[in-house]
């Protein structure tokens, strides 16, 4: 050796490096070509700025070779998962070589593999049974407004979100959000430690930094300080904000949510003066008018509201009408302007632009009494008279009983006008509840990011903390936040992905997800509830708790003692940690609902802008078309763009997934001349978004809808890239819908997956439907013979009678097609997602979906949703064709699947009548994983109760047979058979309005076979003498005897469509 | 050799119909036994060969290539999906079988039913039925989603107590045609076993004469040889002739048993046997054509055996229209909606142009064989020929794919679209079937020899 290595890092990188001519030729020989190392590089890099030398591992790393990243990133160095890429050349040679080694060389699978030791405990904890789940009660937020939650763990690792009974917001429901946040939680995508300009950095080292500015900050009074937050209703956090703006005066909080809630706001404050929260009660409510309101999803409260809604209209559980006796059931009127799950569950839908729903409503208030400006008395054109007569006419019949409700995106005084309707229907009090504001000072959002942009392009923001949201890719394109937030000096972003508002700040601080985080939230009747950790932060994440405290100077108080500080003077001091313990218990804080308020009258009519019909179209510019924004169903404002479970999840109306696209009425794509999947520009002002074109029958005309949340440029692999970020287009003054957008065809096509592509019934008898009027008439209006066929003669001998035998109902009165029972289904049975690619060739794994079917004229169809899983036929045709037997019947009713024994010949899909049976037709476990890379994060996701199915295997719905076992279990160890509602299915857990019902129809005293009573009861094609064991119930309308005659009969139209 | 009267009067009624001779005059004994075994044993490899071996042998790598990718990745690089869970594999299978029928029917059937003119195709015809069912076989066995458990398809005592389902018609189909390869694979040798003492008894050259030696099993022309080689051969056309009939009625059954409109149909057995005869004889035609051209075997495949092969064309071609018919007959006399559905679906729904496609090749080309002078015309033999594979390979798709991609529920209805793969696997299987047939002409005779011997015999009489 000549030379001296400089440390024992170079000597362990280049062993050979002496210079002995034959050694160096040997190692050239032997090893990879690399450049040579050029040391005035390296010793720069070394060399960096006091605090800032790189941590490094080694002169690779150092020199930042390509080939040391790769191998880094790689388990098994280059061949590794190139098996899913098309064919390449180095495929082809391997597959040459294997295809010879077809001939009959067997692989050898004498690998030995290491050895691993298992320890027991020592001290075995007191709750932790290996096998049997603990659950804990938490809540999950969205837009501010808590859910609450129980969280299966296994071992200490969350699996399964199940909604907490006791929590007002949940009564035991979830909704697809809070189901796919388990995925969130263990996303490899998440950002993982805290950031500095794009490189890794510690959280200490923001602290020391944040240290010294404070004296500086603190010598201004905050001057220069600006906090940007989400809507936020945790009272600690809320406090602690509240606290550092006290003590920094001239410090600034901004909050801004894309889908904010202002207009209800400041409707609020038009008719009361002051900010007051409004809750509905739909158990009261006979008559129910919404006006582009989707409570059933995307309100505050959707999931109780649901279940009331439901809860007073399904007649599942009515025994046949008898005689005179009255059937009591609401009417739900619902007005449109995007199709969503409120216009399908309505008995009375009418699309309209959102621009007109202003003068619908003014001129619904002014013939009910409401004293309005000007005299609009009649319907706005475009509007059937007899609709609208009707209307009056049912809400004036129903005072005290009605209730109107307005979307969030209509303008304030759209909200006005409804509070003054209510007030005069007399709903106030009895349908209408208002209480103090949940969320913490409740501002205009729209108009705080505004002064918050405002000064930061005067330079006025030397400082600016976000605390969760992405302003950056969600504020309105026109207010081009991207380069004010140039200005600021210094930006620290809380977020849970590095994302786009991160990429353009100076620290980024992972956020810790709420199920590995302290933390708290009020829910919308403002409900509190105690956020408690599932497990311990998986990556170095922190929380806005941790931040603020920092930015307060008390770097060193954790979340947890924040929180239970401010708890602590909730609470009361005395007796506390029992009361903590029960309220983290529970999943609610006792007796923290908002009081109802009666606030004062101001309401007085203005003049507003111009809202006749005539006059709006006037200014629609030429093509005469106004655009409509709104929350992703799937992927709500683009915070769960990087969930793959959303992402793949149909979207209810459309049944489209993993992309946004412009919705046209079938009238308004024939007039522009476009079709589905055409790209087209929309052109909105300056601004300019080439957007695939989707035809959506019910969709009012000339007016597109566009989702917002898709476009991601920086959110992860899942969602990075996938669609168009509707944001960009978006207005700065009205952020929900706008006017005179202009369409230009491009003529290209850019394809859509789609889970459904036949949207009309064909004329089959597949939902059936009546409406209430007919239903009293002719209970039996599904004739008996159709109902369920008598089994026919048979060879085989009958199957024994057992003690249990499994059955399901689906309600279809009560289905609202929200998809919480596809997405549970999904975590429950560790379903995999497939990707777009697949779903277009229709390889989707859903065990569950729902289908959409329209019935009626195009323009304005009725919408009908039928969730099918397997449906467990006592003649099965799937097991009669199966040549191994891998799909055999249990004796307690179960079409079981053998995942070991399946082979994979496909038969048992073909001849299911329901097509439920999904195959692996690649290894999508494997297919989906991220690249192959990081992906053991995930593992810890599964639901060890469930196995995980390889490539070749046929799957399907199990009816939850790892939580029949359970039960079963249970019941044994105590000696009594399973109890009614002990055995409760993923899907029929998170379902809101409890369509769906599971249990032993042996029992005559279950639940199900009460409904099996029915006589809504039918079992879907029936006629093939499958003998289903899940059966659908009938829809059953409503709507006003004078808008509409009897229904009519669906004729049979075999005719196929192209 | 002996010669019963019937068969006596069987070729004095050849001859007086005026139909062209089974067998061209002139010939001799020797002549037969030189000129067809000096296609093996003495005529250099043309380059026509070599030509068509390499193409053959490339698709038949592009097959075990497509394999190989198939086994790494798995079924998913195909189109197939759900609703259509089984296509182009499943399309394929059932064509080949269907292919591999006429070689049986021609050995064994004709055989029982004393139809001499049979003598010069029956060893071509068998040897296309053994590769065209190894080619059919092989697709159930890709087509599955984990192939290396394929043998639990199979009844073998195993220590998992597990038996296949028996109810199931794919192990109908497992047994059908596991039984029918090797019924076939018997006939095929045990009638090639003189051939191969001839051959034995004529190669120059030391290896050949060791191999054709051994394969023929110390055959020595004895009477006592002959005697029992002929009992045996026909107890074994006697064993095959059923399995002509139960191998594509069993395939027929894979669909009848289902549910599916389109597949839940009775007819199917028959429908699939006439289909497969067709098929098979189509076949045979599109290959005999241009080889009997190649190897100058104009002699012994006359225009007697053309003709007669057209004519059994045109007959069960006329059965296959008699099949459509009743299709469309049932579903509208079933009021079935969902039948009625499907047939217009068929007819009228985006795949339409296979229907139509199938009806003009199946139905409407072969009404041109009613003609003798097409009968007679080689070209457009040939051609009518093609048509017909073409149009039984559309005939599977449509029953396969059609049937599946629209059944009950709408919202499960997709349109299946195959990929680079399914036509990878269709040719390559072409290719593996032309490479096992080219490799078959070069080293065995693939006519009779000593058949054909025979029939010298006794049209020397009579000329």
């Amino acid at each position: 050796m000549t030379d001296v290595p400089q440390n024992s890092a170079i000597e362990a990188a280049a062993p050979r490096a002496d210079s002995t001519q034959p050694a160096e030729t040997l190692a050239a020989a032997l090893l990879p070509v690399v450049e040579r190392i050029d040391w005035n590089a390296l010793r720069d890099r070394t060399n960096g700025p006091a605090g800032e030398e790189p941590l490094w591992r080694s002169l690779d790393e150092l020199s930042a070779a390509p080939e040391f990243f790769d191998y880094l990133h790689r388990e098994f160095p280059r061949q590794a998962g190139e098996w899913t890429d098309p064919a390449t050349r180095r495929s082809f040679l391997k597959l040459m070589a294997a295809s010879l080694g077809l001939a009959g060389v067997g692989l050898s699978g004498c690998v030995r593999q290491p050895e691993e030791k298992i320890v027991p405990y020592v001290r075995q904890p007191e709750d932790a049974v290996p096998g049997k789940p603990a659950f804990y009660a938490t809540c999950t937020t969205l837009g501010g407004y808590a859910t609450g939650l129980l969280v299966e763990s296994h071992l200490g690792r969350p699996t399964k979100i199940e909604g907490n009974p006791e929590h007002p917001a949940s009564l035991g429901a979830t909704d697809i959000f809070a189901q796919a946040s388990i995925l969130s939680l263990y996303d490899p995508d998440r950002s993982q430690t805290v950031m500095r300009a794009g490189r890794i950095s510690t959280w200490s080292e923001l602290l020391t930094l944040i240290t010294a500015e404070l004296p500086a900050l603190r010598a201004r009074h905050g001057r220069g300080l600006a906090i940007l937050t989400e809507t936020i209703t945790s009272p600690t956090l809320a406090d602690q904000l509240q606290t550092l703006i006290k003590e920094l005066p001239e410090a600034r909080w901004h909050q801004y949510e894309p889908l904010s809630r202002d207009n209800v706001r400041a409707g609020a404050k038009q008719a009361f003066g002051e900010y007051v929260e409004t809750i509905y009660h739909f158990d009261r409510a006979d008559v129910v008018l919404t006006l582009d309101a989707e409570f059933l999803t995307n309100m505050p409260g959707n999931l109780r509201y649901a279940r009331e809604f439901m809860d007073h209209r399904r007649l599942a559980r009515t025994t046949v009408p008898s005689g005179n006796s009255k059937i009591e059931m609401n009417r739900l009127y619902a007005v449109e302007s995007t199709p969503g799950l409120t216009g399908a569950a309505a008995d009375h839908r009418l699309p309209l632009r959102a621009s007109e729903i202003e003068g619908l409503t003014r001129a619904l208030a002014a013939r009910l009494g409401v004293e309005v400006t000007g005299s609009i008395k009649d319907a706005p054109n475009g509007i059937p008279k007899d609709w609208f007569a009707t209307l009056i006419a049912d809400l004036h019949a129903h005072q005290g009983s009605s209730l109107v409700i307005a979307g969030d995106g209509q303008p304030s005084h759209v909200h006005a006008l409804v509070h003054a309707i209510n007030r005069q229907l007399k709903n106030v009090g009895r349908t209408v509840e208002y209480i103090p504001p949940v969320a913490a000072e409740p501002v205009d959002q729209l108009g705080s990011l505004r002064e918050l942009i405002d000064r930061m392009q005067q330079g006025d923001v030397k400082l600016l903390v976000i605390l969760g949201g992405n302003p950056v890719y969600t504020a309105p394109g026109e207010l081009e936040f991207a380069t004010a937030v140039e200005r600021v000096d210094l930006r620290i972003h809380l977020a849970p992905y590095f994302d786009e508002t991160s990429s353009l700040s100076h620290w980024h601080v992972p956020s810790s997800h709420e199920l590995e985080a302290w933390g708290d939230a009020r829910a919308f009747d403002g409900t509190a509830t105690i956020q408690q950790p599932l497990i311990a932060p998986l990556f170095s994440s922190k929380t806005a708790h941790d931040l603020v405290a920092a930015l307060a100077g008390h770097p060193e108080q954790t979340a947890y003692q924040i929180i239970q500080k401010y708890w602590t003077q909730r609470l009361g001091s005395n007796g506390f940690l029992k009361r903590w313990k029960r309220a983290v218990h529970d999943g609610v804080v006792a007796g923290t609902r908002a009081d109802s308020r009666k606030p004062e009258w101001k309401f007085v009519d203005q003049i507003f802008p111009a809202e006749s019909t005539s006059d709006l179209t006037a200014s629609h510019g030429k093509q005469g078309l106004e655009i409509t924004f709104g929350p992703d169903p799937t992927i709500w404002d683009g915070r769960f763009a990087n969930s793959g479970w959303l992402q793949e999840l149909p979207k209810p109306i459309t049944k489209l997934t993993w992309d946004n696209a412009a919705f046209v009425s079938p009238q308004t794509a024939e007039r522009l001349g476009i079709s589905n999947q055409e790209l087209v520009d929309l052109s909105l002002g300056e601004r300019t978004l080439r957007v695939p074109v989707w035809i959506v029958p019910g969709q009012p005309n000339n007016s597109i809808s566009l989702s917002l949340g898709y476009g991601r440029t920086h959110c992860g692999r899942i969602g990075k890239d996938v669609g168009v970020n509707a944001s960009d287009l978006r207005p700065a003054r009205h952020a929900w819908f706008a006017t005179g957008v202009e369409v230009t065809p491009t003529g290209a096509r850019y394809p859509l997956s789609v889970t459904q592509n036949h949207h009309s019934m064909e004329g089959r008898d597949l939902v059936r439907v009546a409406t209430l009027a007919e239903f009293t008439i002719q209970p039996e209006f599904i004739d008996l013979e159709h109902r369920h066929p008598e089994q026919s003669p048979t060879l085989y001998a009958k199957y024994e009678e057992s003690e249990n035998a499994w059955g399901m109902v689906i309600d279809q009165t009560a289905c609202i097609g929200c998809n919480a029972c596809v997405v549970a289904c999904q975590a429950e049975n560790n379903i995999p997602i497939v990707g777009k690619e697949q779903i277009s060739i229709g390889r989707e794994m859903h065990w569950l979906r729902i289908d959409r079917y329209y019935r009626g004229e195009i323009d304005a169809p009725d919408t009908y949703f039928q969730p099918v899983m397997c449906v467990h036929c006592e003649n099965a045709p799937c097991e009669l064709v199966c040549p191994v037997a891998a799909t055999v019947h249990s004796h307690e009713g179960l079409n079981q699947m053998v995942y070991n024994r399946c082979v994979g010949t496909r038969y048992c899909s073909n001849n299911c009548p329901y097509k439920v049976r999904r195959f692996n037709f690649l290894d999508y476990d494997a297919h989906f994983n991220y690249g192959g890379e990081q992906a053991s994060a995930l593992k810890l996701l599964r639901n060890p109760d469930v196995t995980v199915r390889s490539r070749g295997v046929m799957e399907k719905c199990t009816y939850c047979i790892q939580r029949i076992s359970e039960a079963k279990i249970e019941a044994q160890k105590e000696n009594r058979p399973v109890r009614d509602g002990e055995i409760v299915t993923a899907c029929q857990q998170s379902c809101p309005t409890q369509a769906i019902v599971f249990g032993n129809i042996r029992d005559p005293k279950s639940g199900v076979a009460k409904l099996k009573e029915s006589p809504l009861n039918y079992s879907l094609l029936g006629e093939l003498n499958t003998l289903p064991r899940t059966t659908h119930l009938a829809r059953i309308r409503n709507p006003h005897p004078s808008l509409e005659g009897p229904a009519t009969i669906d004729t049979p139209a075999i005719k196929p469509t192209k | 050799m002996s010669h019963s009267p019937h068969e006596e009067s069987a070729l004095v009624a050849s001859e007086t119909d005026g139909s062209a001779p089974v067998i061209e005059p002139g010939h001799t004994y020797a002549s037969v036994t030189d000129q067809i075994s000096a296609i093996v044993l003495t005529r250099p490899t043309s380059r026509g060969w070599v030509f068509g071996f390499a193409i053959s042998f490339s698709l038949l790598m592009a097959f075990l290539y497509a394999t190989a990718y198939l086994f790494a990745v798995g079924v998913g690089i195909w189109g197939t999906t759900v609703p259509v869970g089984w296509a182009f594999p499943i399309v394929n299978f059932v064509w080949w079988i269907g292919i591999g029928h006429a070689g049986t029917l021609i050995s064994a059937v004709l055989l029982l039913l004393h139809q001499e003119w049979r003598t010069s195709i029956n060893r071509f015809a068998e040897a296309m039925t053994l590769f065209a069912v190894s080619c059919a076989g092989l697709f159930p066995l890709l087509h599955l989603g984990r192939p290396w458990l394929f043998y639990w398809l199979l009844p073998y005592p195993n220590t998992m107590d597990l038996w296949p389902n028996f109810r199931s018609p794919l192990i109908w189909d497992a047994f059908a045609v596991t039984t029918y390869f090797t019924v076939s694979i018997l006939f095929w040798y045990m009638g090639l076993i003189p051939d191969l003492a001839t051959l034995r008894d004529r190669a120059k050259n030391r290896l050949p004469r060791v191999i054709y030696g051994i394969m023929a099993m110390g055959w020595r022309g004895s009477a006592a040889h002959w005697q029992r080689y002929e009992t045996a051969y026909l107890l074994l056309g006697g064993i095959a002739t059923p399995l002509v009939v139960s191998v594509h009625s069993i395939v027929g059954m894979d669909f009848a048993a289902s549910l599916i409109p389109g597949w839940h149909t009775t007819f199917s057995p028959p429908f699939f046997v006439a289909g497969a005869i067709f098929s098979g004889f189509a076949m045979v035609m599109t290959l005999m054509i241009p080889l009997r051209w190649a190897y100058g075997l104009q002699d012994f495949v006359t225009m007697r055996h053309l003709e007669n092969m057209a004519k059994v064309i045109l007959a069960t071609g006329s059965m296959m229209a008699y099949g459509y018919a009743a299709e469309v007959f049932f579903a509208y006399y079933s009021g079935n909606q969902y039948e009625r559905f499907m047939v217009l679906n068929r007819a009228l729904g985006p795949y339409a142009w296979s229907y139509w496609a199938l009806i003009a090749c199946n139905v409407a080309v072969p009404q041109l064989l009613w003609f003798q002078s097409v009968r007679r015309n080689i070209p457009a033999l040939f051609i009518i020929s093609l048509i017909v594979n073409v149009g039984m390979w559309l005939e599977r798709f449509v029953i396969v794919v059609i049937s599946l991609h629209r059944d009950y529920l709408p919202s499960a209805w997709r349109i299946y679209a195959p990929t680079v793969w399914d036509f990878t696997h269709l040719v390559g299987s072409i290719g593996l079937f032309m490479t096992l047939l080219l490799l078959f002409t070069r080293l065995l005779p693939m006519i009779s020899i000593f058949e054909l011997r025979e029939l010298v015999h006794k049209t020397r009489d009579e000329v």
